[in-house]
């Protein structure tokens, strides 16, 4: 048989190693700021005219940094609005009441997610409460359609203007 | 007609196997109370199950990390995202392939071994032995090894992603040049603590199936030579299937 300390010490081994990468998976490799399933968070909610294709578990986040996630959305039928429901960490809990959300994308194709901007009210947002000002996600498509129809009319004025010259030219000659 | 009379035939025989090894279930999980007083047999077990497949595990997870990372780094390369890659590893470790490849290990190092060993035990008639002199051999041999495995796997799947990890690292940054800082810190910002709640789920669960099925075959092992060779057969077919069959499930239920 084989001896019975190496059969301990390899056993050993095995068990200290295994918690031992537990303990490295669980501290090093995840933070633990994506998780807000614990009690320590609160409840923000805004309403958006639009927004775009924001998902739930996007970021909430302050002057870049992740504060919370986007908990829920939904769609109230009687202001035609999205309703997007904010988890945030209770560690940010001195939101200024006047603090404005917005829809932001984060890079070219990059996912949507909600920044906040904090205002300049001395009282600050409780569970529950609602943000006022939103802004709405940017959606490409109508960026575009603003930008041609823009482009179109210059490019009208741009030749009415040159036929009305022409035509002076031409009565000149 | 004869066609029929063989797809019920066939259908009716797998539905007694799976509930006979749900009937073996019940009586391994009967035993497991008395077995607990023994922790000798079981403790020898998980360095059967564990210890000894910590060198095929690590050095797997060595290389199953290294390539994730050379082609992980080809795809993102596309985007410009390279910096992706770290977490793009550390999730996909964690949710599919740590768990399913060290099941799989698992089942070939481990498995195999649990059900010729009971196998042989079966053949040398050892097994009626035991009952004979009034010892029960499903606490005395299987319920041990069950339990063995079932603590071994869970253990062995964060080892393997562990070492993934750093095979993907070492791999990542050594050779194909990705910065160090932000392969760790897009790891850290991706990665939640449900993917590793996921892996060590994953594991444990395919540690009962894979454990249950190595002991289930071996120990109804018909008693010849080829009857042991053909439960060791069963042993890594099965296991395989049920884990790939069990980690879509899985999968889908903590989407």
């Amino acid at each position: 048989m084989r001896s019975t300390r190496a059969v301990d010490i390899s056993t050993g081994l095995f068990v200290v190693l295994g918690f031992a990468a537990l303990f490295f998976l669980a501290t090093q490799i995840t933070s633990r700021g994506l998780s807000l399933g614990g009690t320590n968070s609160y409840d923000l909610e805004a309403q958006f005219e639009n927004i775009g294709s924001l998902k739930v578990g996007a970021a909430v986040s302050m002057a870049g940094v992740t504060v919370g996630r986007v908990n829920s959305i939904g769609y109230d039928q009687d202001v035609y609005k999205a309703v997007v429901h904010l988890k945030i960490n209770s560690d940010f809990n001195r939101l200024p009441k006047d603090s404005d959300a917005s829809i932001m994308t984060s890079g070219l194709l990059g996912g949507q997610y909600v920044g906040i901007t904090a205002g300049g009210a001395s009282e600050y947002l409780k569970d529950g409460d609602r943000i006022e000002f939103v802004q709405d996600a940017l959606v490409l498509e109508n960026l575009i359609n603003q930008f041609l129809a823009s482009f179109g009319s210059n490019k009208d004025k741009e030749s009415a203007s040159k036929d009305g010259q022409s035509s002076k030219t031409e009565a000149g000659k | 007609m004869s066609a029929i009379g063989e797809l019920v035939e066939g259908a009716g025989t797998s539905l007694a196997e799976v509930g006979r090894i749900t009937k073996f279930f019940g009586r391994i999980l009967g035993q497991i109370p008395a077995a607990v007083t023994k922790p000798g047999l079981i403790v020898d077990q998980i360095y059967n199950a564990g210890a000894l497949s910590l060198i095929i595990i690590m050095t797997s997870g060595l290389f199953v990390g290294a390539v994730l990372a050379l082609q992980g780094f080809l795809v993102l390369q596309r985007f410009g995202s390279e910096d992706a890659l770290g977490g793009g590893a550390a999730i996909a470790l964690l949710r599919e392939l740590g768990p399913v490849i060290t099941a799989l290990l698992f089942a070939g190092r481990a498995g195999t071994a649990l059900a010729s060993e009971i196998g042989l035990m079966r053949a040398t008639d050892q097994l009626t032995a035991m009952e004979m002199m009034a010892v029960d051999p499903i606490r005395r041999v299987v319920v041990p090894r069950f339990v063995g495995g079932v603590v071994a796997m869970p253990l062995l799947t964060l080892i393997f992603i562990s070492i993934g990890i750093l095979g993907a690292y070492v791999y990542g940054v050594g050779t194909l040049g990705v910065d160090a800082a932000p392969f760790w810190s897009q790891m850290r910002a991706n990665v939640a603590v449900e993917d590793v709640t996921q892996g060590v789920i994953k594991g444990a669960v395919f540690g009962v199936a894979c454990s249950l099925i190595a002991v289930y075959e071996g120990f109804t092992a018909t008693p010849t030579a080829e009857g042991v060779g053909q439960a060791t057969t069963n042993t890594v077919v099965n296991s395989a299937v049920m884990t790939l069959i069990l980690d879509l499930m899985l999968s889908a239920a903590m989407a």
